[in-house]
């Protein structure tokens, strides 16, 4: 069964290759990104982005950016 | 009522003694590009006591779909933007003691340039700057308002609101060597101003003594996501910018890229400080759709860019030619690097 996580605010289906935070931050494409991530209202240290993604976790990803 | 600040002065939170405290309000507004001049009118509009804009650019046809202070003719003149914005914010409104000053912000400056104020709006375009700013904001106890946008996206934290907040250095802990930027994946206006809006409206209950909660948040116009999250618990009590015992390192030059003029070669160089160097294989991806010329090999990367030849080197420096002046070079570079 595929995973529905709530990314960003939005309803998001995780592909079946994607099982941990670091598998889903590489498949969008912020892989080498300074980010800061939160699971469930927690804020997830870089050292524990090897945590499993479950059906219906909240995920939030900030990264920063140059411009302005 | 039909006093100017009238409509202002009706909004609740605010009331006629936030306007008061609006009123007697130093603002210091970096950069004056689109977060700033965005920004820089709201606070003139809203009626601050004094503010102070800095940019160390000359305005360009590419500005002007964003950066909403400055005109055509501003660009045919070849205007700094400080100047320009100047000129704009005064007109805009008189009860604002405006002042623009063409400077790049540096290590050497940067807490000369801050004194005397009370709030700081970002309007930056790199983090390295913004990196400058926290520390230099952080010695001097002056609240900062980050903002940064690139694409549909952007991202707002104040810092320096609330006791126990992390500052943006316990964010970021290290500085990216490259980030994405507007010179590299394009920006459009609507991210500018809600952006703008929201550093300005944290500064606005900031200074009208409104309860803070910081949070770092973002939005993507585009997309539609948004996020906003509680940091405090990436506080960090050994942060050398906002411990008890703090080194501000990015106010001394051995954390920040340091440059030179060649003498007679018409060219600038910039040297990355060891920990941050800029990797060869990544920086040539991220610049191919924007420079011409590309080259590389596993000793530099070369290309052209807005009429100069720029080489990166494996051991951190790059060399700008076509210019000795290094402003122009640190321009350029921030706009690929961020």
């Amino acid at each position: 069964m595929k995973k529905m996580i709530d990314l960003n605010g939005k309803t998001y289906s995780v592909v079946p290759e994607v099982a941990t935070i670091q598998q889903l931050l590489e498949h969008l494409g912020l892989g080498d990104r300074i980010l800061i991530v939160e699971k469930n209202k927690e804020i997830l240290q870089k050292d524990h982005y090897d945590t499993p993604i479950k059906d219906r976790d909240q995920i939030e990803i900030i990264h920063f950016v140059g411009g302005g | 009522m039909t006093g100017k600040y009238s409509r202002q002065e009706l909004f609740a939170p605010i009331g006629p003694v936030g306007q008061q405290r609006i009123r007697e309000a130093k603002v210091f507004v970096l950069g004056a590009g689109a977060l700033g001049s965005s920004g820089a009118e709201m606070l003139v509009r809203a009626g601050v006591g004094e503010l102070t804009i800095v940019d160390r650019d000359i305005l360009e046809w590419t500005n002007l779909h964003r950066q909403q202070l400055y005109t055509e003719q501003d660009v045919i003149d070849q205007l700094p933007k400080a100047i320009a914005a100047e000129s704009r914010l005064r007109a805009i409104n008189s009860d604002v003691k405006v002042r623009g000053i063409v400077a790049d912000v540096t290590p050497e400056n940067v807490l000369d340039l801050f004194e005397g104020h009370q709030f700081i709006l970002d309007g930056t375009d790199n983090i390295e700057t913004r990196l400058l700013a926290n520390d230099a904001a952080l010695q001097l106890g002056i609240p900062f308002f980050m903002g940064a946008c690139v694409g549909s996206y952007g991202l707002t934290f104040p810092i320096g609101v609330k006791e126990g907040s992390p500052c943006l250095h316990c964010l970021l802990e290290a500085l990216p060597p490259q980030s994405l930027t507007c010179d590299t994946v394009g920006v459009i206006s609507p991210i500018v101003v809600t952006t703008a809006a929201r550093q300005t409206a944290e500064l606005l209950k900031c200074i009208t003594g409104a309860q803070m909660e910081p949070r770092l948040e973002s939005v993507d116009l585009w997309t539609g996501e948004r996020a906003a999250m509680d940091v405090h618990s990436m506080k960090k009590s050994s942060c050398p910018s906002c411990s008890d015992t703090p080194t501000y390192p990015y106010l001394s030059a051995n954390e920040v890229i340091r440059t030179a003029v060649l003498c007679g070669r018409d060219t600038v160089q910039l040297t990355w400080p060891r920990n941050r160097q800029v990797e060869l294989l990544p920086f040539a991806e991220s610049i191919r759709g924007i420079v011409s010329n590309l080259k590389q090999n596993p000793y530099l990367v070369s290309c052209e860019y807005n009429a100069h030849r720029l080489v990166l080197f494996c051991d951190g420096r790059m060399l700008v030619h076509g210019t000795k002046d290094i402003m122009v070079a640190r321009k350029i570079v921030a706009g690929l690097l961020g």
